[in-house]
């Protein structure tokens, strides 16, 4: 019976709404006045029917919840035979829960659609060899998973068999696939895009990345700040002590008209559910944008932030050297291409990777006499040619003659912070290129940016020499760049500005600098979901894009203030729903029902602007 | 010990968890300090000593206070 009268509630919502117009109708057209009484008794009988069950509900495990506020005022109501507002009290609290229902689902969409990226089925190896499919709750660390063109990885694994591309969106939030083949890990969440392959399982459940990012935001969604967990305490005394005033009221005044008005105008609504809205929705716009944000103390830091520190390699630079200028001189230059790439391949140093990349296809030709000059470069012969690749002073040596251009190009090469790589064949240069850690794409607009959003000061620290970090920095128009610095001095760093009275948030990639991103009031890990980012770190940009983090802080921004509008809103209306009771003539319990619904809306409907919160 | 993690409909009322957590803590065997009701997403979780209490137990516990249980897991 009472699960039946639970579960038809919107029925009785809408039951009860169609008796209480049908009521109006033939009191204004005054048809007849005895239909009118009836259908509104029948209103607040139905109406009350779920209400009074919650309430009964709570009752049972010591809880007095709302319901039993407004089951009481509806039964006061309906014994002084006041059978107008007691339909109408039950018909706006059942159609405001009804409405509260459906917008927060809206808030808390965003965490809804990632859960629902979760696998819910896997092909298993069962004892005789064969596949079968089952649940994925079923899958245990070690067995063999055949994962099938178009399916979900069902959990984190290890590639034992097959090749494949997969896409990686739900993980690092980048929906170019990536090839996978034996050996690869693979995440759950992931889909293979094509191929087929065999994986042994790692980790299952919650235990995968997957798993732990979605735990992550859940968590964080109902994590509460110091003013959460004292509305929390708050309300839970709230509610008896409506109840107790309401009690005594009635006892001196002998009204029970107003002793049911204050049962009602005290529930503690929009109070209770303003600050939450607010949050889900804001965490849960940044999980859609790839920015996750770990609970609500986080974002009230991070919206207030003076100081952001950046580590510099992997963070402002893309972290790999890579060719950033060339320059070709004379003829036949695909050639020396070639032969450069040849000797490049044979060779493991840092500036020859990026050499090799820079070149990409050629054709490759036999590399002989290869002859090692410390400090300088590489001395070979390829096709009878006699090839020197390295630094100026390898040139010099082999007295190859530069030109009063390439002079000049190699100074601005180095001006720019490049290191040299310089080929010259059979004495002759042919070709120069920079290679550098480049700065990522649009850093600067992005830094530009933060500044916009209020960041007082953006500091670079970094391990390189300072005048590769002065580089840098002029380049970005950053406020401090510190170079020279081991991971402790870094650490102090911050430790200083902290004890300045700063809130500071370090911008690191989570694995070396650790320590820093633990002790910074706002530790920003660039990471690619990898388990140590996501754990030491307050905030996580997905698939290290730096983008984000502009989105990122103003989203904070938003969100507090979002939550500050709400407690104004809710704060408001509580102070004129008891100003007009007290002072004014038109406040009855029907008016305060829909004042206090109207206000649990708006805080909903507030909230929700954040799910679409764009920079 | 076991702990356990059980999806409820979603809940829509503060008011909800205290109702929820109370249940749950009615009945024996159930570790306190371990009780979570989660809002947002509509999950409590939680240690239980097997031998005094089992899951059923706890999923009743739920259902009488009005809240249906959608899945429920035990590690």
């Amino acid at each position: 019976m009472q699960r039946y009268v639970l579960s038809h509630k919107n029925q009785i919502t809408l039951i009860s709404g169609i008796l209480i117009a049908t009521a109006f109708i033939n009191k204004w057209t005054a048809v007849n006045m005895q239909i009118f009484t009836w259908a509104l008794i029948i209103a607040s009988i139905l109406g009350a029917l779920p209400i009074a069950i919650q309430a009964y509900q709570a009752l049972r495990v010591k809880v007095v919840s709302i319901d039993v506020l407004v089951t009481i005022a509806v039964i006061g109501a309906f014994l002084i035979q006041n059978y107008e507002e007691s339909a109408i009290v039950t018909f706006l609290f059942l159609f405001g829960a009804y409405l509260e229902q459906r917008t927060l689902n809206k808030t808390r969409s965003a965490i809804k659609e990632l859960t629902e990226m979760a696998p819910e089925s896997a092909l298993k190896q069962m004892d005789n060899g064969e596949f079968e499919e089952v649940e994925v709750d079923e899958v245990d660390e070690g067995d063999i998973l055949l994962v099938k063109t178009g399916a979900k990885v069902p959990v984190d694994g290890t590639v034992l068999s097959g090749e494949g591309s997969i896409n990686e969106a739900s993980i690092t939030g980048e929906s170019i696939p990536v090839a996978k083949e034996k050996g690869s890990n693979v995440f759950a969440g992931t889909i293979l895009d094509n191929g087929t392959i065999q994986i042994v399982a790692d980790r299952v459940g919650e235990d995968t990345t997957f798993g732990k990012i979605i735990e992550l935001v859940e968590e964080a969604q109902d994590s509460k700040s110091e003013a959460e967990r004292f509305i929390d305490r708050f309300s839970k005394w709230y509610t008896p002590a409506v109840l107790f005033i309401a009690f005594i009221v009635w006892v001196f005044s002998r009204d029970v008209e107003l002793a049911i008005t204050i049962l009602v105008l005290g529930c503690p609504g929009a109070l209770v559910i303003g600050v939450p809205v607010s949050n889900v929705a804001g965490i849960g716009n940044g999980a859609a944008n790839g920015v996750l944000l770990k609970g609500s103390e986080v974002i009230s830091d991070f919206s207030r932030l003076d100081t952001m520190v950046f580590d510099k390699t992997g963070t402002l630079t893309l972290g790999n050297p890579s060719v950033a200028e060339k320059k070709y001189y004379g003829e036949n230059i695909d050639e020396v291409l070639g032969y450069l790439a040849s000797i490049e391949r044979e060779s493991d140093h840092p500036l020859a990777k990026a050499v090799l990349e820079e070149i990409g296809q050629t054709n490759f030709s036999t590399v002989e006499n290869t002859e090692v000059v410390k400090g300088g470069g590489i001395i070979a012969s390829v096709k009878g040619h006699r090839l020197a690749v390295g630094n100026l002073a390898l040139m010099e040596r082999e007295n190859v003659e530069i030109s009063d251009e390439a002079k000049a190009d190699i100074e601005q090469f180095e001006k720019n912070g490049n290191s040299l790589v310089i080929t010259s064949l059979d004495g002759e240069l042919k070709v120069l290129m920079g290679v550098r850690d480049q700065i990522r794409p649009r850093v600067k607009e992005d830094l530009q940016k933060l500044k916009k959003l209020g960041v007082k000061n953006l500091v670079m620290l970094s391990g390189d020499n300072q005048g590769t970090v002065d580089l840098v920095s002029r380049e970005l128009g950053l406020t401090e760049a510190h170079g020279n610095m081991l991971p402790e001095d870094k650490q102090a760093y911050i430790k200083k500005l902290i004890e300045e009275g700063q809130i500071v948030a370090f911008v690191g990639d989570g694995v070396n600098d650790s320590p820093s991103l633990a002790l910074a009031n706002i530790g920003i890990a660039m990471g690619s979901g990898t388990d140590v980012a996501i754990e030491t770190s307050d905030v996580v940009l997905m698939n290290s894009d730096f983008s984000r983090l502009p989105h990122a802080l103003g989203l904070t921004k938003s969100i507090s203030r979002n939550m500050k509008q709400n407690i104004v809103i809710a704060v408001g209306v509580v102070l004129v729903l008891l100003a007009s009771v007290l002072f004014s003539e038109w406040m009855n319990m029907s008016i305060g029902m829909l004042v206090h619904e109207g206000s649990i809306l708006a805080v909903i409907l507030n909230g929700m602007r954040l799910i679409n919160y764009k920079l | 010990m076991k702990s356990a993690t059980i999806q409820l409909e979603t809940l829509t009322c503060p008011s909800c968890m205290l109702k929820v957590e109370a249940a749950v803590n009615s009945l024996e065997g159930i570790v306190e300090e371990t009780v979570k009701v989660s809002f947002n997403s509509s999950k409590v979780k939680l240690d239980f000593d097997e031998e005094k209490v089992s899951i059923d137990d706890i999923e009743g516990a739920i259902t009488k206070v009005g809240y249906e249980v959608l899945k429920s897991r035990v590690k």
